[in-house]
């Protein structure tokens, strides 16, 4: 089994559901074991051999019949109550002053952390050991952030905030992704969890909260200058800039990032350039056009977004 | 002018279609043997479709980065694969199945109400065909087979594919609700002498109480399709949740269809089971009352558990409790019939026919596919796995190795009695074989991909460890379906030309329906045998052992 299960629970959430999903496999093995076993038990025992004699004609045992309707029952009670259980520990009980908030876009994640004043996307960073409550929302249809070892899977609805609790045990990359399917790009919509130790978290959020430092180096600097005359303003944010966009994730720490277009692509300066060359090629369908850049405007754009740290 | 018969009057129960009237007679029919039969081959026309579109979505699938269709072109397809296959062939094919053998199994001479009968198959054949024509006016729907809004509005899905996927099932609906009433109207007023309501078949009893959840469950379809149709032709604001309409609104008004609508795919799939199952052990259904009534506590749960759908939505926690412990307690009824019917292959002397095989190996599939339904109960399990290919791993457990390999044994049981003609039991058995394997190497490893992550839906995916080769795997168990559904293809076509000749009652059954001859006249029925008991022909054939003597 690869890392990326909830049997291979990293969070007291996921842990909670693990061990009722196991508990639940278990009596379905035992109740599939019976059944196949009375089956082919008769297939055996009571195939016809030819002879024209019919078998003795039995109607029913209303007494057998009550016992397999009470057994069943009882069963399903003791799994309820243990799901009560679970649930007590897996949804949260409050909805105010969320630690983060995450906003689905086709097909890309904003997240927020509004108390650090810290806005990025597609990756969400967390020390190990704190609870996370997490408000989600939408920006356009329904998606569903899921990240199978950290907690449960909750849908982001427009019009409406849900919330989840989110932790994590031990720092590690977690992978996750868009569980609702929510357009053309939906197999696009990663996103991926890195716990963090919390000093190198601490490091991390105290940088996000800076806005970008002025590029230097010519390239660089006729990229900055090319990012604003250009369209790309009027769908990204640049916070010191005056981009403030808000259609596609917020560039500002673009170049700290582990990955480009919600996964597609690993986050390098080729990579970077196979992008800005044609949006539609890598990620067919998504919100970006091609822009049809030439190289040297690609080269100064991605000169300037790797300085963006 | 009114003196003038609609229907050209036929001589024979199965009119060739090349005589002089033979189209019109099939085409103006109101007789509930042809409609039924035409039911039958406009389903397996979709089948035949709708099982390419998930050829489509396998072979996209096989590996990562496959680029056989677009990500447009693979949303288009798998809508289509889930409306065709729910909306055009397992309803319809059931109704029909029903069509043909209801009137015959309570000794009746049609359906209530013929001419109703007939527009309940056209209009299911002109909203398929309306479903179809998407793909020509500009592009199929893409939006899944449920339609999440705010996804399905206008805004997003741009193509008038949604707007022909609304006219196309509110169509295929109201023949729906339609065949229901017939149903329960048939089944209540038209039954043979003798024949009481517990004596009634139990296919009968599974089509009365299925015809009951189409009469109730429908219509929330049909209101959430003029809705979807509303917001997007005339910009009404239901679902639309820019201006303040609610997408969970959506989910609230499908589901409360939706989840009724999986039994009415599987009710009368039980009834299948439960008359096959019986003949071909030689014994009577084992506790026939409980089968019955765990039907009528299914028919009333399935209408408390559509929130099972949405414990991912964010319902409040006393919702998601509520739907979780009606969703459980729907797992007791269904697991009483398990066991009724093991109960009632216990001592009997049991024939392995195709059909027989196909309905004892209906018991495994059925039961994993319920097992797994009750893990998604589980709110935080549900929660868990829900979105991904578990799910998907879940309901074709309940619906292709369920009801589908129900259907295939209903076939093999009653093709004899429909064409005069037994199906070849040797290409039989490879058809079963094939589909067996084929279907368990299909869906068994798609248990496994959920579980460690892989959603469905998606167009492809990531090269993430184990699932390429699981992914290879179902798609090689998809191509084994697909040769196993031409085995079954070639066995219709060469037992229908030269199939032993059946008789009136191959397998010494003991309904009604094998009292008449193979294929049944016009008029059904000659004689109806006195009914006293559930087995009117196992009395008639055992005078020192009847039924209706037997004390309780």
């Amino acid at each position: 089994m690869t890392n990326y299960s909830p049997f291979n629970p990293n969070s007291p959430i996921a842990s909670a559901t693990s061990g009722l999903f196991i508990f639940i496999l278990i009596i379905a093995g035992i109740i599939l074991a019976l059944v196949a076993f009375l089956l082919i038990y008769s297939i055996i025992r009571f195939r016809s051999r030819g002879d024209e004699q019919e078998p003795p004609q039995t109607f029913g045992n209303t007494r057998l019949e009550i016992l397999w309707t009470v057994v069943p029952l009882i069963t399903l009670g003791v799994v309820f109550v243990y799901m009560l259980r679970v649930i007590g520990i897996v949804l949260p009980n409050t909805t105010s002053n969320p630690d983060m908030i995450v906003i689905g876009h086709q097909w890309w994640w904003e997240i927020q952390y509004p108390q650090e004043g810290v806005v990025t996307a597609n990756e969400i960073h967390l020390p190990p050991g704190k609870r996370y409550l997490v408000q989600l929302e939408s920006a356009d249809v329904i998606h569903d952030l899921w990240l199978p070892e950290l907690g449960v899977k909750m849908d982001l609805v427009p019009g409406r905030s849900n919330y989840i609790y989110l932790q994590a045990d031990k720092p590690g990359v977690y992978e996750g992704t868009c569980a609702e399917f929510c357009g053309a790009e939906h197999a696009w919509m990663r996103v991926r969890a890195i716990v963090q130790s919390p000093d190198d978290f601490a490091a991390w959020i105290k940088a996000q909260g800076k806005p970008a430092s002025a590029p230097t180096g010519d390239l660089a600097i006729q990229g900055a200058q090319l990012f604003q005359a250009l369209a790309c303003r009027s769908c990204h944010a640049i916070n010191g800039t005056e981009a403030n966009g808000n259609v596609g994730p917020d560039l500002t720490h673009l170049a700290s990032r582990q990955t480009i277009a919600a996964g597609v692509l690993e986050n390098t300066p080729e990579n970077l350039t196979t992008w800005l060359k044609n949006p539609q090629a890598v990620k067919p369908g998504n919100h970006m056009p091609n822009l049809g850049l030439t190289d040297p405007q690609i080269n100064q754009l991605v000169a300037y977004l790797e300085t963006l740290k | 002018m009114s003196d003038l018969p609609l229907v050209p009057e036929v001589e024979t129960p199965l009119p060739s279609l090349l005589g002089d009237e033979g189209l019109l007679s099939w085409f103006a029919s109101v007789d509930h043997k042809q409609i039924g039969i035409m039911y039958l081959i406009v389903t397996l026309v979709f089948f035949i479709i709708g099982g390419l579109e998930a050829l489509l979505i396998r072979i996209q699938l096989a590996q990562p980065g496959e680029k056989v269709l677009s990500p447009q072109a693979y949303n288009q397809v798998f809508t289509m694969h889930g409306t065709t296959m729910i909306f055009l062939v397992v309803m319809p094919m059931l109704i029909g199945i029903g069509n043909y053998l209801v009137p015959l199994m309570i000794g009746a001479r049609d359906m209530a109400f013929p001419r109703l009968n007939a527009l309940s198959l056209w209009l299911l054949i002109f909203g398929g065909l309306l479903l179809y024509y998407s793909f020509i006016a500009g592009g199929a729907p893409a939006a899944g087979w449920f339609a999440y809004a705010p996804l399905s509005e206008k805004a997003f899905s741009t193509t008038s594919g949604m707007d022909f996927w609304a006219l196309g099932l509110l169509v295929t609906g109201i023949g729906s609700v339609a065949a229901g009433v017939n149903f329960l109207v048939t089944i209540i007023t038209l039954r043979a002498p003798g024949m009481s309501m517990r004596r009634l078949p139990l296919f009968v009893w599974m089509t009365m109480i299925n015809a009951i959840l189409i009469l109730f469950a429908l219509p929330s379809l049909n209101a959430a399709l003029v809705m979807i149709l509303a917001d997007r032709q005339l910009n009404a604001l239901f679902f639309n949740t820019a201006a303040g309409g609610s997408a969970l609104l959506w989910q609230h008004v499908f589901w409360s269809f939706g989840h009724p609508e999986v039994y009415i795919m599987v009710l009368p799939a039980f009834g299948i089971i439960s008359e096959v199952i019986p003949v071909f052990s030689r014994k009577p259904i084992y506790g026939y009352g409980f089968v019955a009534a765990s039907t009528i506590a299914i028919g009333f749960l399935s209408f408390a558990v559509w929130g099972h759908h949405m414990f991912a939505a964010g319902m409040s926690t006393t919702l998601d409790v509520v739907f979780s412990l009606a969703s459980m307690l729907i797992a007791v009824p269904t697991g009483v019939k398990i066991f009724n019917w093991l109960a009632t292959l216990w001592g009997g002397k049991i024939r392995f026919t195709t059909s027989m095989l196909f309905a004892l190996s209906f018991l495994i599939l059925f039961t994993i596919g319920g097992l797994s339904g009750v893990t998604l109960a589980t709110v935080p399990v549900d929660q868990q796995v829900t979105d991904t290919y578990y799910v998907v791993a879940h309901f074709h457990y309940v619906l292709f190795g369920g009801t589908m390999f129900a259907i295939m044994a209903g076939f093999y049981y009653w093709f004899p009695k429909v064409t005069g003609r037994l199906l070849s039991e040797k290409i039989g058995k490879w058809h079963f074989w094939l589909l067996f394997f084929g279907f368990n190497i299909t869906f068994f490893p798609q248990h496994i991909l959920g579980l460690i992550g892989m959603t469905r839906r998606t167009y492809t995916y990531p090269d993430i460890p184990d699932w390429a080769r699981l992914n290879l795997l179902s798609t090689f168990g998809a191509f084994l379906i697909a040769v196993a559904v031409l085995v079954f293809l070639w066995n219709i076509f060469v037992s229908l030309r030269n199939g032993e000749i059946a008789g009136n009652n191959p397998w010494d059954a003991w309904t009604l329906e094998w009292s008449t001859s193979s294929p049944p006249p016009l008029h059904n029925f000659d004689l109806i045998p006195p009914v006293r008991s559930t087995r009117p022909l196992w009395d008639l054939t055992h005078p020192d052992d009847l039924d209706w003597k037997r004390s309780k």
